[in-house]
């Protein structure tokens, strides 16, 4: 027999959890005094806030493939995980939380750091659960793992009563292979891929839009196959970066709000769109009236609730792209779109001439933080991790950065959580320490969760932290100034000194003002075997284009 | 906007009405009606929800509940695919008994079914548009307490969630 705090610890190890991020407290404390004995089988990270806890799991979790496991207390414990909960639930990460709660029959009696987890977490988890005994623990930490890892990943949330913790039951382990009322997967319809087939085939214009689907469903290699064959020009949204090497002669750009001129203008002139592992957000597709209307839409897709949601589809092909890739590039034929490709090349020059110039060649005036990521490409290795928070830089650093692995993109796309990269890099560092990890962030979001340097100083993590510091809420003022008139209402932020923040931290801190020092500063930071943190003072003023205003058409992208 | 009937099979799960109704608020979308019960199988619930929607609207909900875990199968139907009751009940005082009344009860087959000293309780079933008339025809009798289920129903259409259940494993 034993405790339940050791059951949860053991459970975690056999669905062999590598790392928990979390933060003691009063309602966890007998699974923490359990891990004090497993230090050798599991590894905890103390972070300094739990905010920081679950988004480090989540860039664990985004970079792995495998599940985040996040341990916190009752009540503000708890409660400071909702904002990565619903992070992780819009951009499908895999995670499992574990929350200490008051003892059973102390629950409803408003005691002591008590809260109604479970109903506060039941939006933002794909399932949640709480858990009063003991010999209920093992199956619920199961059940949990097998249902934020199957079908479309999501988080899931596990709250175990104190009394729980502390009574002896007996630990026999039984991994989850299925539930009965939970079906993740379809059997392909072959109906769906002949049709699929058959537009693609007709098509004059056809055109590839590609998400973060084909990451999740490992299929990377399978979109390869059907891109080579086929010849089908594919654009990338956000979180989809990454899943087809930017050197691959069928990717053509980026898709959304701040993407490439190209790729979202050209959404209005295909004839067939096929749509892999994407869902159609509203920061993609601008005004759904006049999105797309003249094409025919296929949509390869796992969960059924996407189909049709947003863009009616002319072929739902229902079920996991690693599967329904294959059979559809079997059943397109060999083919080549030189015209069709020549249209997006010749808009990419314009998108040259009108905004990379400015953001990447520029020779005076302040740096811009294109030329950042600019370099930081001259330096990195291959499979560097690109981390952002939310914002001008995460857009800006998102169109410069040149992916070319899967797995090399994080950011908080769906949610757009800002405070999310400093402890989301923690946790993808964590993952790999030979990997190199960059973290763009800026000065408005690095200070909602600055507190998570004392986490990268303890694990000694050498992640790259690259702020963007031009003083503003860039974004927001980039809104004010085109759509309020220049009113910028509160976005303009006294700022601490960040370097001497970074040094009390113990980090390698340089600062960047002038464009003379900025190459060496990059070298140097990658170069660099332990945690760097690098200020480079940008432009003020600066804004991100091309644009997509709200409410407008994928074809009135804007170039300034 | 039509009037639909969601048929929801769930495991005996705490929480699971949460889980449901939370997908209509999140949308604004109000439910006009809602029953739970045990189903015919042993651990499997059935929730009756009754929704004035539009036809994309109810093809979403019914996703989006399918999607819950715990939800087993859905199903929906408009109001001319399911065979449906509703259960009223009407609290009379003594005095108001007279014949008008008796006419009343006689006319609708409403069953008085307790009496007490000073009310009596009159209990009807059928669709809300007969209870709601019987309702409006008791008002002027100094009508005391009404009380309305939300619809049982059953589909027309031929399904079977054992058989459903089977096919899965």
């Amino acid at each position: 027999m034993v405790r339940g705090a050791d059951i949860v610890v053991r459970s975690l190890i056999a669905e062999n959890a590598e790392f928990i991020f979390g933060y003691p407290g009063g309602a966890i404390m007998p699974v923490y005094d359990a891990l004090y004995d497993y230090s050798d089988q599991i590894k905890h990270v103390l972070t300094r806030h739990e905010q920081g806890a679950i988004h480090a799991a989540q860039g664990y979790a985004r970079v792995s493939g495998k599940v985040g496991v996040v341990l916190a207390t009752s009540g503000p414990g708890a409660t400071n995980l909702i904002t990565g909960l619903a992070d992780a639930q819009i951009d499908s990460t895999p995670l499992v939380c574990i929350t200490g709660q008051v003892a059973a029959h102390l629950l409803g009696s408003d005691a002591f750091q008590e809260t109604d987890v479970i109903g506060l977490s039941m939006p933002g988890t794909k399932w949640n659960i709480q858990v009063r005994r003991v010999e209920d623990i093992a199956p619920a930490i199961a059940k949990a793992f097998y249902i934020a890892k199957t079908g479309r990943p999501g988080p899931v949330l596990v709250d175990i009563t104190k009394n729980a913790q502390v009574e002896f039951g007996e630990f026999n382990y039984e991994p989850c292979f299925g539930i009965r009322s939970f079906r993740p997967y379809v059997t392909i319809n072959p109906t769906a891929i002949a049709a699929a087939a058959q537009l693609i085939n007709d098509a004059k214009r056809p055109y590839v839009l590609y998400g973060q689907g084909v990451i999740l469903a490992n299929a990377e290699e399978e979109l390869k196959r059907f891109l080579d064959k086929s010849g089908i020009p594919a654009a990338s949204t956000l979180l989809g970066s990454g899943a087809l090497s930017q050197d691959h002669p069928s990717y053509v750009g980026k898709l959304g709000m701040h993407g490439n001129y190209a790729p979202n203008l050209l959404t209005n002139q295909c004839d067939v769109l096929i749509a892999i592992g994407m869902r159609f957000d509203d920061r993609v597709t601008g005004d759904l009236k006049r999105y797309a209307k003249q094409a025919q839409v296929v949509h390869l897709e796992l969960d059924p609730s996407e189909i049709d949601k947003n863009v009616k589809c002319a072929v739902p092909v229902l079920g996991d792209c690693k599967q329904s890739l294959p059979l559809l590039t079997d059943a397109v034929n060999s083919n080549t779109h030189h015209e069709w490709f020549q249209k997006f090349r010749e808009l990419d020059k314009e998108e040259k001439a009108a905004v990379m110039s400015y953001d990447l060649e520029s020779t005076h005036g302040g740096l811009h933080m294109g030329e950042v990521i600019q370099l930081i490409n001259q330096f990195k290795d291959e499979n560097a991790i690109l981390v952002t928070d939310v914002g001008q830089h995460q857009m800006i650093s998102w169109r410069y950065f040149h992916y070319k692995e899967s797995r090399t993109q994080v950011t908080s796309g769906g949610l757009g959580t800002m405070g999310f990269a400093l402890p989301a890099a923690l946790g993808a560092q964590l993952h790999d320490f030979k990997r190199q990890v960059i973290c763009v962030v800026g000065d408005g979001g690095i200070q909602m969760t600055i507190q998570e340097f004392g986490t990268i100083m303890q694990t000694k993590a050498p992640v790259k932290v690259v702020l963007l510091n031009n003083n503003y809420l860039g974004m927001v003022r980039q809104w004010q100034q085109l759509f309020f008139d220049k009113r910028y209402s509160f976005t303009e932020l006294e700022n601490p000194d960040f370097i001497k923040i970074a040094e009390a931290y113990k980090l390698r801190a340089v600062k960047v003002t002038e464009r003379h020092e900025l190459k060496e500063a990059v070298a140097q930071m990658i170069l660099h075997e332990g945690p760097f943190f690098l200020e480079v003072v940008v432009e003020k003023e600066d804004n991100v284009f091309p644009m997509i205003a709200t409410g407008c058409s994928v074809e009135e992208v804007r170039l300034s | 906007m039509n009037r639909y009937t969601i048929l929801v099979y769930t495991e005996n799960f705490i929480g699971i009405l949460n889980r449901i109704t939370i997908i209509f608020t999140r949308r604004g979308i109000n439910i006009d009606a809602l029953t739970a019960s045990e189903s015919r199988l042993d651990g499997i619930h059935k929730i009756t929800i009754e929704v004035t929607v539009t036809d994309e609207q109810i093809i979403q909900l019914s996703k989006q509940i399918e999607k819950v875990v715990d939800v087993i199968k859905v199903y929906y139907f408009m109001d001319d695919e399911v065979v449906y009751q509703e259960i009223a009940l009407y609290k009379i005082p003594i005095e108001s008994l007279d014949p008008g009344l008796e006419k009343v009860i006689r006319q609708f087959n409403a069953h008085i079914i307790a009496a007490e000293k000073e009310f009596v309780v009159l209990e009807f079933t059928g669709h809300k548009e007969d209870t709601q008339a019987l309702l409006e025809i008791l008002k002027p009798f100094n009508l005391l307490e009404f009380s309305r289920s939300g619809r049982v129903a059953i589909a027309k259409p031929k399904f079977s969630i054992t058989e459903y259940l089977n096919n899965q494993t």
